[in-house]
């Protein structure tokens, strides 16, 4: 279990800023911090790593005190054991997949953990392969191997996935999953895509300003008075086929491209390329289960 | 006279780029890293060679280190060492005078490393040291080598800081750009034309493998 009160003057696009949070993790817990974007998101990152200092507050896990302002206790990033992921991967140019995921082992002994993660992330074919070579979600997935290596207690993910197309970042959410569940990693995942939280997140955390204003679960979060048995979904009209009295609509929401048929009267000012709001009672949708 | 001068140019040159190499590195570094208030202090200090006359600099070192100040008597009594009028004295002269030449590329190499790439090694538990020699250094070698190209083929060049500290003592202080100056001095055109084609070729040759090198380590990364 980790207990974080942190407070720090943060400067800010829009001038001075103050981050004053408060929380706690369970262990096992994936965590979102969803915020817009100079909330203060990163930062928390930042400070939870040890990159970036707070002014006051406190940092516990377990029983081991990470940060305390008051006592003077700061460990450095190398000793609080926590694996951390950006947006840019940051991977080591001058060396190949095989050679960053091995840099993170303290002795180059135990292999054990790094040939698991490289099978796990399906990196086998790529061992040797330059990182320039790499496609952004390959190179995001041996950040996540070369993260996990030395078996961190805390995984920390800064918008890992914002770089990549929407494919791509499917994928990588399960790949993200399945290594959490895994290694019972306590998870914290920046991320502005509810989709995505919605898919991943145990407990959202909602920044505003450098404060944390509502926390639950992510149903709780985004559908807040939307709870009332409704599908809704925004797509593009790729198409608009008129026929005797309806027209049809054909929307591509997601990957999918699903077909709507209205009055034509009633849909006569969509067009083609239009950004539209599909919404439907849900009241005996077929669910099956996927797998 | 022709060899020993150019013998002399080129150990000047190389000692000069190894020692500038040492301190130079770890210098660009902090520049790179500091958010210390007197960086620009710094920054002009290691920038002066550039602008200020050549004359200048070997002035001061000569007044600095000559038999009548006090630092170059206690060198003298303590340590045995004159550097006025001496080789030694010439390296300390060319180490400062092609510091900017050193300096600049790898800094410049540093500053254009992503904050992420040192970070990402400090979570993963490296030390500062483990990651400037694993992961800083080897990402910026055409800078490094652009550093050292630079500053070795600056030193072979060196003319005004050498004569004034240096003088003009065969098999000590006479590199080869004082050793042409002294062949005109003595209407000796065809020696002093010799030494001229042989640097114009050194400084050609050095420069385009740097240009060489530089253009195919580029490639590589964007392919």
């Amino acid at each position: 279990m980790m207990e974080c009160k942190l407070k720090k003057e943060l400067s800010a696009a829009e001038g001075k800023m103050i981050l004053n949070v408060d929380f706690r993790l369970d262990e096992g817990d994936l965590i979102v911090l969803y915020g817009y974007s100079g909330a203060g998101k990163t930062s928390i990152l930042r400070m939870l790593s040890g990159l970036l200092t707070p002014e006051d507050g406190y940092i516990n896990q377990d029983s081991n005190v990470w940060f305390n302002a008051e006592k003077k206790i700061d460990l450095p990033i190398q000793k609080r054991e926590i694996g951390l992921v950006f947006q840019d991967y940051a991977l080591f140019p001058n060396m190949n997949v095989e050679e960053n995921i091995y840099f993170s082992l303290p002795q180059k002994k135990d292999k054990k953990t790094a040939e698991e993660l490289i099978e796990l992330m399906e990196l086998g074919n790529l061992r040797k392969q330059k990182i320039q070579q790499l496609s952004g979600g390959q190179q995001q997935r041996v950040a996540l191997a070369r993260a996990l290596a030395r078996k961190p207690k805390l995984l920390l993910l800064d918008e890992p996935l914002s770089a990549l197309d929407h494919g791509m970042r499917t994928k990588l959410q399960e790949y993200i999953l399945k290594l959490h569940k895994t290694y019972k990693l306590t998870t914290i995942l920046v991320s502005h895509d509810p989709a995505e939280i919605i898919k991943m997140a145990d407990k959202v955390l909602v920044l505003e300003n450098g404060k944390i204003t509502k926390t639950g679960t992510p149903i709780s979060i985004f559908s807040e008075n939307k709870l009332s048995g409704k599908f809704q979904f925004t797509g593009e009209v790729l198409a608009k086929i008129d026929e005797e009295v309806v027209s049809i609509l054909h929307i591509l929401i997601g990957n999918n491209v699903i077909k709507s048929v209205s009055a034509k009267d009633e849909i006569a000012h969509i067009q083609k390329g239009d950004k539209v709001l599909v919404a439907s009672k849900a009241f005996n949708p077929i669910v099956t289960k996927i797998e | 006279m022709i060899w020993e001068s150019l013998w002399l140019t080129l150990k000047l040159a190389s000692i000069t780029t190894l020692l500038l190499f040492v301190i130079g590195t770890p210098l660009a570094y902090w520049l790179s890293a500091t958010r210390s208030k007197t960086k620009p202090i710094w920054e002009t200090l290691v920038s002066m060679p550039l602008i200020l006359p050549p004359t200048v600099l070997g002035f001061y070192l000569l007044i600095a280190f000559g038999q009548s100040s006090f630092l170059g008597k206690f060198l003298d009594d303590v340590f045995g060492l004159q550097l006025v009028f001496s080789f030694s004295g010439l390296v300390l002269a060319s180490v400062i005078y092609s510091l900017p030449f050193m300096v600049h590329p790898i800094q410049s190499g540093f500053s254009s490393l992503p904050i992420h790439l040192k970070e990402a090694a400090y979570s993963l538990g490296k030390s500062k040291t483990t990651t400037f020699f694993k992961i800083l250094l080897p990402n910026i070698k055409p800078a490094l080598l652009t550093g050292i190209v630079l500053s070795f083929a600056h030193t072979i060049g060196e003319f005004g800081v050498v004569l004034m500290i240096g003088g003009n003592l065969p098999g000590e202080t006479r590199v080869a750009s004082i050793a042409i100056y002294d062949e005109v001095e003595a209407l000796n055109y065809s020696g002093a034309n010799t030494l001229s084609f042989i640097l114009f070729v050194l400084s050609f040759a050095i420069l385009l493998s740097v240009y060489l090198i530089n253009n195919k380590s580029l490639n590589r990364i964007v392919k």
